[in-house]
């Protein structure tokens, strides 16, 4: 996929403007509240990414955003565009790629995309030279003569993306866009999302994948049962909470003792001959506490660093851990 | 109204493609119809045929003439259920919300669903008319009465197609899909389809005579066998076809724009 980007359409709009600007959303579905104000603002060619767990309301605010639902109260302007006055405007800014690829499984990866060309009234031309772009941007020109039944997971998913971009979207969103693909197809996916932020294009992604919004989004915002519990760059979010973590590891209880003394900000847990040194899990910090040790002759068994990631903020904001809730799966 | 046109046109021209690659499901709709016309002519024809009218005595080659319209109706019913399998499809597979996010027509990608259901019966229509030419159905319709059994096939055709789309729509799974049509297939049985309606005991003929199928069916025997029709039973017959396009065409649409959960 050593493909040059597909060329970008000029963006319309002035500099510095929001693409996604979200106030105050709010859904329910019976007595059940799925969004409970939610506020969201994507600067153009950023990529904002969406993590919760199963049940958040990932995939209700995608489809709000979409035009796929109707919200209950609140204000959605989409690349300038009022989402309740402007349904027809946002619709042509936008480019939607769901958790499961929506693809015609009886036509060709080529035909699919033709398809979406059409449905966007583009030029016969022109259809063929995006179409083309397309599968080649996405690895996918030998197969484009073939059924998307013969095509992996990750081909799926890139052909699905593909479709969505036919229209040259200011907006893309992505819905889970890796959930289910193997480690490889994953990375490929996100070097999909790359480029096309690369051209310009406002993203934003939902994902439960903590890996996912760390790799791709310049900002993040923690969703737990509705409400933003937490929004900001992947360094703002880690500093939310307190820092890491190195656990030591000894041959024997005097040794571990012995560190016990040397060593401050210190928790010991003598059954597992462990250490845990509360403060920055750097080299430097490593670097020292081995040279502390050494000065004093205490052999050390294994070292064990602990950063702090997005789990970690995710658990000091809800008090449980983002992965903890399956029971409310998604409908 | 322009892009309406042409993006019904793609839709339709996206659904012609999927049919001539699924040949399979035209042949399997064809199977049901065509069975039934065997067995009727081969096994009941005989029989049947002697009782057709009260006082003439008529034989197998009578029964094949009336049975006709029947089986005609039959076949336009089990396209009804491949289209609404379709549309399902299309929901469960979540392409047509993709189509839901793209700013066109919104009526297009039904109206591509219901105008491709209309060519396949016109082609299943077709195939059904040969298999009966050949076993011994013998029309007498001249040119005007070929032309009018066309049109109200075309009307039925149409007004079948809409309701087997909104059935697509408001079905669950994929499974289910078809259930709406399987009344559809009985209605020539409890009409003039198979027996005259005055062989039926007093409710069921008071039923049979009044529903949908019966007057069209009366109406396409006529119009093919060249016999005297009824002007008023025409009437009803179109007028049929017209009331079902239009209540099938609102309810699709209706289902169509009303918001779902996810």
């Amino acid at each position: 996929m050593t493909v040059p980007p597909v060329p970008s359409a000029p963006r319309t709009g002035r500099p510095g403007e929001l693409a996604i600007d979200v106030r105050n959303l709010c859904k329910k579905f019976g007595d059940h509240t799925v969004l409970d104000g939610i506020d969201l603002a994507v600067p153009r060619g950023t990529v904002f990414a969406l993590l919760g767990p199963n049940g958040a309301g990932k995939t209700t605010t995608v489809n709000i955003l979409s035009t796929l639902l109707a919200p209950d109260s609140g204000t959605v302007r989409i690349a300038g565009h009022d989402l309740a006055a402007e349904p027809a405007r946002v619709r042509a800014a936008i480019g939607v790629t769901g958790q499961f690829a929506a693809i015609d499984d009886l036509l060709t990866g080529s035909e699919n995309l033709v398809l979406m060309g059409r449905l966007h009234h583009l030029d016969r031309a022109e259809t063929r030279r995006r179409s083309e772009t397309l599968l080649a941007q996405f690895g996918l020109t030998e197969v484009g003569g073939k059924l998307p039944t013969t095509y992996s997971g990750g081909m799926r998913r890139r052909l699905d993306l593909a479709m969505g971009l036919m229209g040259r979207p200011d907006v893309v969103f992505l819905d889970e866009p890796t959930t289910g693909l193997d480690p490889r197809s994953r990375r490929e996916m996100w070097d999909v999302v790359r480029e096309l932020v690369a051209g310009g294009v406002t993203v934003l992604l939902t994902t439960q994948y903590l890996e996912e919004a760390d790799q791709l989004a310049d900002r993040i915002a923690l969703l737990d049962g509705g409400r933003i519990v937490a929004q900001g760059t992947e360094a703002e979010l880690k500093r939310l909470i307190p820092g890491g973590r190195i656990t030591l590891r000894f041959a024997d209880a005097q040794a571990l003792g012995r560190a016990e003394l040397l060593l401050d900000h210190t928790a010991a847990r003598p059954e597992e001959l462990s250490l845990d040194v509360v403060g920055p899990a750097d080299v430097p910090q490593v670097r020292s506490l081995l040279n502390l040790l050494d000065s004093e002759r205490i052999p050390v068994d294994d070292i064990v660093l602990h950063t702090p990631d997005l789990d970690d903020v995710f658990l000091a904001l809800t008090g449980r851990p983002q992965n903890d809730r399956k029971q409310e799966a998604s409908r | 109204m322009s892009t309406a046109i042409t993006d019904s046109v793609t839709m339709f021209t996206r659904q012609t493609r999927r049919l001539s690659r699924y040949p399979e499901l035209t042949v399997i709709v064809l199977a049901v119809p065509l069975v039934f016309l065997l067995l009727f002519v081969f096994v009941f024809g005989g029989t049947l045929g002697a009782g057709l009218s009260a006082g003439a005595t008529g034989d197998r080659s009578d029964y094949t003439n009336y049975v006709m319209p029947g089986i005609l109706l039959m076949t336009i019913s089990l396209v009804a259920a491949g289209t609404s399998t379709g549309v399902t499809q299309d929901m469960t597979t979540g392409i047509m919300a993709r189509f839901r996010t793209l700013s066109i027509s919104p009526g297009s990608v039904l109206t591509g669903h219901a105008l491709a259901s209309v060519l396949q019966s016109l082609i299943s229509l077709a195939v059904v008319i040969v298999v009966g030419l050949i076993i011994g159905f013998r029309p007498e319709a001249g040119l005007l009465g070929w032309l009018g059994t066309l049109a109200l096939l075309l009307g039925l055709s149409l007004a079948i197609a809409w309701l087997a789309v909104a059935g697509g729509l408001i079905a669950r799974s994929v499974e289910t899909a078809s259930n709406f049509s399987a009344p559809l297939t009985v209605l020539p049985f409890l009409g003039s389809g198979f027996v005259p309606t005055d062989s039926m005991p007093g409710p069921l003929a008071g039923f049979a005579e009044n529903q949908p199928f019966t007057p069209i069916m009366d109406t396409l025997r006529a119009l093919m066998l060249g016999t005297d029709l009824g002007a008023g039973t025409a009437a009803v017959a179109a007028g049929w076809c017209v009331v079902l396009t239009a209540i099938g065409y609102a309810w699709s649409r209706r289902v169509y724009a009303r918001p779902r959960r996810a």
